[in-house]
């Protein structure tokens, strides 16, 4: 799939919750969501843009709920 | 033979029931003898023939005979309409009064001792009767009302055996003139009685005020809108006043061309969310008419121009009823039977599994087909092809509904019966057309305006509900495009702000570090109609007054639709609803709540039905190890804990080789779905796509496999409507094909190695109930005599549930989310100056695939751009022109129509006929929470066609 659409699609996700003012719960929040709707070869594909050039592509919030999203799908 | 398969004929009552408050009619059909309604709370006991009855207070004596089993004789009086007193044939004798009142407009009184025979009345009846018959046409013989007429009936019960007035009456017969102009009945004025049965149906249940009576004393003529043909006049051809005439003055083509029904069959209309019960009239195997039930609840004997008339698809010439097969898509098809269709089938997708692994294929639940069949297709991806990679076209409608209103109120269906409307004191309706798209409901809906209600429309466009026949929006907030949440989030503010929060429903229902956040946010300056109107384009002072409006309805309710759901903020917009029912105490009782109107005729119960690819049945997640495991010991299967691929990530993962075999079964997404250029550049991408359809649609053009499928009127199932009502579809005909669709996919099954074991469609809601908590207590038996149910429906409401969320939200506490309005990246630039949106009209339903083969064409036979007078100005582009629509992802053409109806700088159209190409332009922008398409938002330019 097309990583751009991927990050777009994050975005997008980052966007609602970054409304919410406990920002650690936000994390969690977009981390679950990614979680619960997205099919693991997508969470996969995001999470590999990781430490690459297009990780700054990434909202902030996104970025670090699929760094924790990083340590779990690792520790499965 | 049971209630709901019997012979043909039906009772009037005369005049509608008065149901006592709280209560509703129930039955399983059957003629109506009472005539009149029944009314009130308080009760009167009175002697009718001797008979002892007690019936409420207000009720007429019409229906209070009717009650003790009197059939008063009566001409004008039906029990769908108010009484109107004109037939002068149901008079009785009253004892202690004089005269010989009406029946049908004297309200009974306690202590009355009324007589409907005696040989005063039987002299009058028969008096009045010889007038009517002196000025019709006796050839009963062969007339098309013969053995359904309610005059001839009536002359016979009166015994008329004399008309001393002649029968050459030279008025309503000598000179009439038919008018057949509408494709689906014909007016006969020749046969009319002037009972003004016809007029009322118009105006009390239908709305639309198209017909009157012209013309005074023996000139009076009933007539359409302004002396014109029913076809230019304003009917809607909901079919209502043909049902209701006493004759066959108005009489559907049908009729006329095949006679009369000789048995009926009760089931559910195929075509919108509203779910209307139809008695199916047949002659063997073939439908003479679909006729609006009345006991149907979600339409109580009204109908649409769809559901009514635009039957006729199912035995259309296009409908293809062999299994096809090919190799390639550019080969011809090839007719094979079903067996060697499903080997093929499922070696096709068992190779491709081989090959690119378990998850390179999945499937596309229907919202058209039943729920078992539903059920069935999820339950063949996640039990056969071993994945989760299902999906519904639901997901392209309102699957933000389903997020939505889960996150908030803990459960992903609307709140109310469509009934409801009729407590309501304030209606919402935002981003829905109703009139168009759920005709039935919006006759309700009018009519509670009629008595009273106030109403605000939210809307880019003008709808018919903003401004019509006695019907005036107290306020239309014409936002742009895209700005739902903007302008949500405004009348939050405002209700904060004024102090108009319910603050008591508040405390007791939701949570409080939730609400404290969510009031934190909405009061904030920027948040304000002020600060918001630059980019909604609602002056403030709008937003500020339909904000108190609803705040302070008393029962404030709200109806949404796809002008919601169908954007990048969709979920967002849902959830604003949801807060804002929540902060003024708007849900948990009649008149009020959470509305979705539902597109498709199963879209609540597709989704009910586990076709999300993160949930099975009951809108549980796949990652919950329980649910799984009572899934599994059912199944015998493994069932995968992770979510599957949506629809539009399904069609990513084709175009990058991983995902390949697709089972789409009734969705035709090469028209739906949008940017046609990147569906179809997917679908084309896959080594096996098996469409089952009625027909070749467009995405059968990338299909390998093409498997028949049955229409409505060919099996059994169950429905399950906007208001969670699950209803009976009952065979009416044979499958044309030879097998229903759950068949297929049962046959698909066993050829994939894994076998179902289902006699009957009851045997899979059987299954459905006992694995699903929500559906626990409905079965087919039950449903047949509940006449219908609505989820949940288990030990804790035994009869279902009509209000959701009553004393408690179903997640427990209310939620309330801070919605934060986010503009969508489908701009408006230089290049693309206008923003284009997308709906529906009345005819015609979604991709016109039914509809488009009915008549129902020649009310609307293309899809038209409507363009404000000064964008068009500005462009040259004069009413009628075909201009050319460029986005930024493709371009089409449309004929233009020139109207106010949209405001400057937006254009919309609607998506019915496939050449037109609407879903060419619209582009892949998505929700955020759900992936639904955007369709509501595309930025375009439109231009004059050189030459046009």
């Amino acid at each position: 799939m097309k990583l751009d659409n991927l990050i777009k699609m994050a975005n997008q996700i980052g966007a609602f919750f970054e409304a919410m003012p406990d920002r650690a719960q936000a994390v969690k929040d977009v981390a679950k969501h990614l979680m619960n709707t997205w099919d693991p070869r997508m969470r996969e594909q995001l999470l590999a843009s990781l430490g690459t050039e297009e990780e700054g592509k990434l909202k902030p919030l996104v970025r670090d709920a699929l760094a924790t999203l990083g340590r779990s799908e690792s520790g499965r | 033979m049971n209630a709901y398969v019997k012979a043909c004929g039906e009772t009037d009552f005369g005049t509608p029931q008065k149901v006592p408050e709280g209560t509703q009619s129930a039955g399983a059909g059957g003629l109506c003898m009472s005539g009149t309604p029944l009314r009130g709370q308080a009760t009167a006991i009175l002697e009718i023939d001797g008979v002892s009855v007690t019936v409420p207070a207000g009720t007429s004596l019409m229906r209070a005979a009717a009650e003790a089993g009197v059939m008063v004789p009566r001409l004008c009086a039906t029990d769908s309409l108010e009484a109107f007193g004109s037939c002068r044939l149901c008079l009785v004798e009253i004892e202690g009064r004089r005269g010989f009142p009406a029946s049908c407009t004297t309200p009974a009184e306690a202590g009355m001792k009324v007589r409907t025979q005696s040989p005063q009345l039987a002299k009058l009846r028969r008096n009045v009767m010889e007038l009517y018959i002196s000025d019709h046409p006796l050839d009963c013989l062969t007339c098309s009302a013969n053995g359904n007429c309610e005059l001839q009936t009536m002359a016979g019960v009166v015994g008329l055996r004399d008309v001393r007035y002649g029968m050459t009456g030279v008025n309503h017969f000598t000179d009439s003139v038919t008018d057949d102009s509408n494709p689906y009945f014909s007016f006969d004025p020749g046969k009319c009685i002037v009972c003004n049965r016809c007029v009322r149906a118009c105006e009390e249940q239908q709305g639309t005020f198209a017909l009157t009576i012209s013309g005074r004393g023996f000139e009076s003529r009933v007539a359409a809108g302004q002396s014109e043909s029913f076809m230019n006049s304003e009917c809607v051809s909901c079919g209502a006043c043909v049902n209701v005439c006493p004759t066959a003055t108005l009489m559907e083509k049908t009729v006329i061309d095949k006679g009369q029904a000789e048995h009926s069959v009760i089931t559910t209309c195929a075509y919108c969310g509203v779910g209307c019960g139809f008695r199916a009239e047949m002659q063997g195997s073939d439908v003479v008419r679909m006729v609006p039930w009345k006991d149907g609840r979600a339409n109580e004997g009204h109908a649409c121009v769809k559901g009514r008339f635009a039957w006729g698809y199912a035995t259309h010439p296009d409908r293809v009823t062999k299994p096809m097969i090919r190799a390639k898509i550019t080969d011809p098809w090839c007719e094979v039977s079903w067996e060697e269709a499903l080997r093929h089938t499922a070696s096709e997708f068992r190779r491709i599994q081989a090959k690119h692994g378990r998850n390179s294929i999945g499937g596309i639940v229907s919202s058209r087909c039943t729920n078992e069949e539903g059920y069935l297709v999820q339950k063949l991806v996640r039990a056969a092809f071993g994945n989760n990679n299902v999906d519904t076209c639901a997901r392209v409608c309102h699957s933000p509904t389903g997020y939505g209103l889960k996150q908030t109120l803990g459960e992903s269906a609307g709140t109310q019966t469509f009934k409801s409307v009729e407590k309501s004191d304030v209606i919402v309706v935002i981003g829905a057309n109703p009139s168009d798209g759920h005709p039935v409901f919006a006759s309700r809906l009018k009519r509670r305006v009629r008595e009273g209600a106030q109403l605000i429309v939210i809307d880019p466009r003008e709808i018919d509900l903003v401004n019509s026949p006695h019907i005036k929006a107290a306020h239309h907030l014409k936002l742009k495009p895209g700005t739902n949440v903007a302008v949500l989030s405004a009348m939050a503010h405002v209700i904060v702000t004024e102090g108009l929060l319910d603050e008591d429903f508040i405390a007791e229902r939701c949570e409080d570090k939730a609400f404290a956040d969510w009031r934190e946010f909405v009061v904030r300056p920027t948040n304000s109609p002020e600060a918001l109107e630059g980019a909604s384009g609602v002056p403030a002072a709008e937003v500020r007054g339909a904000a108190r409006l609803y705040a302070r309805a008393g029962n404030g309710a709200i109806y949404y639709g796809l002008g919601v759901t169908e954007h990048s903020q969709g979920s967002t917009a849902v959830i604003a609803i949801a807060n804002l029912a929540m902060a003024t105490g708007n849900v948990g009782r009649e008149g009020v709540g959470v509305n979705p109107l539902r597109g498709q005729n199963n879209v609540q119960g597709s989704c009910d039905m586990g076709s999300f690819p993160h949930e099975l049945p009951g809108y549980r997640h796949v990652s919950d190890t329980l649910t799984r495991e009572l899934f599994e010991r059912d199944w015998g299967v493994v069932i995968q804990p992770e979510p599957g691929l949506r629809i539009p990530n399904m069609l990513d993962a084709a175009l990058d080789g991983s995902f390949l075999g697709l089972y789409c079964q009734g969705e035709d997404p090469a028209q739906s779905d949008p940017n046609t250029t990147h569906v179809t550049a997917a679908l084309a991408a896959m080594e096996c796509v098996v469409v089952q359809d009625l027909f070749l649609n467009e995405t059968a053009k990338y299909a390998h496999v093409f498997l028949p499928g049955a229409s409505f009127l060919e099996k059994d199932g169950t429905f399950t409507n906007a208001e969670r009502r699950i209803s009976r579809v009952r065979r009416v005909m044979t499958p044309l094909t030879g097998m229903a669709d759950w068949e297929v996919t049962m046959a698909l099954s066993k050829a994939l190695g894994y076998e179902m074991h289902y006699a009957h469609p009851s045997e899979i809601m059987d299954e459905i109930g006992r694995l699903t908590p929500t559906f626990a207590g409905v079965n087919y038996e039950k449903l047949d005599a509940a006449g219908s149910l609505q989820w949940p429906c288990n030990d804790d409401a035994p009869e279902g549930t009509p209000t959701m969320h009553v004393g408690q939200f179903v997640r427990g506490k209310g939620r309330f989310l801070i919605t934060q309005y986010v503009p969508t990246d489908e701009k408006i630039t230089r290049r693309f100056p206008l923003l284009l949106t997308t709906g529906r009209v009345l005819s015609q339903y979604n991709v016109g695939a039914q509809t488009r083969r009915t008549a129902n064409a020649d009310f609307y036979g293309a899809d038209l751009l409507e363009i404000h007078p000064h964008d068009a100005e500005e462009r040259g582009i004069r009413d009628g022109d075909r201009v050319g629509v460029e986005s930024r992802v493709g371009s089409t053409t449309l004929p233009v129509s020139i109207t106010e109806r949209v405001q400057p700088g937006v254009v919309y159209t609607t998506f019915h006929f496939p050449e037109s190409g609407a879903n060419v332009v619209t582009t892949d922008n998505s929700d955020w929470a759900t992936n639904c398409p955007e369709y509501k938002v595309t930025a375009v330019q439109v231009s004059r066609l050189v030459g046009a």
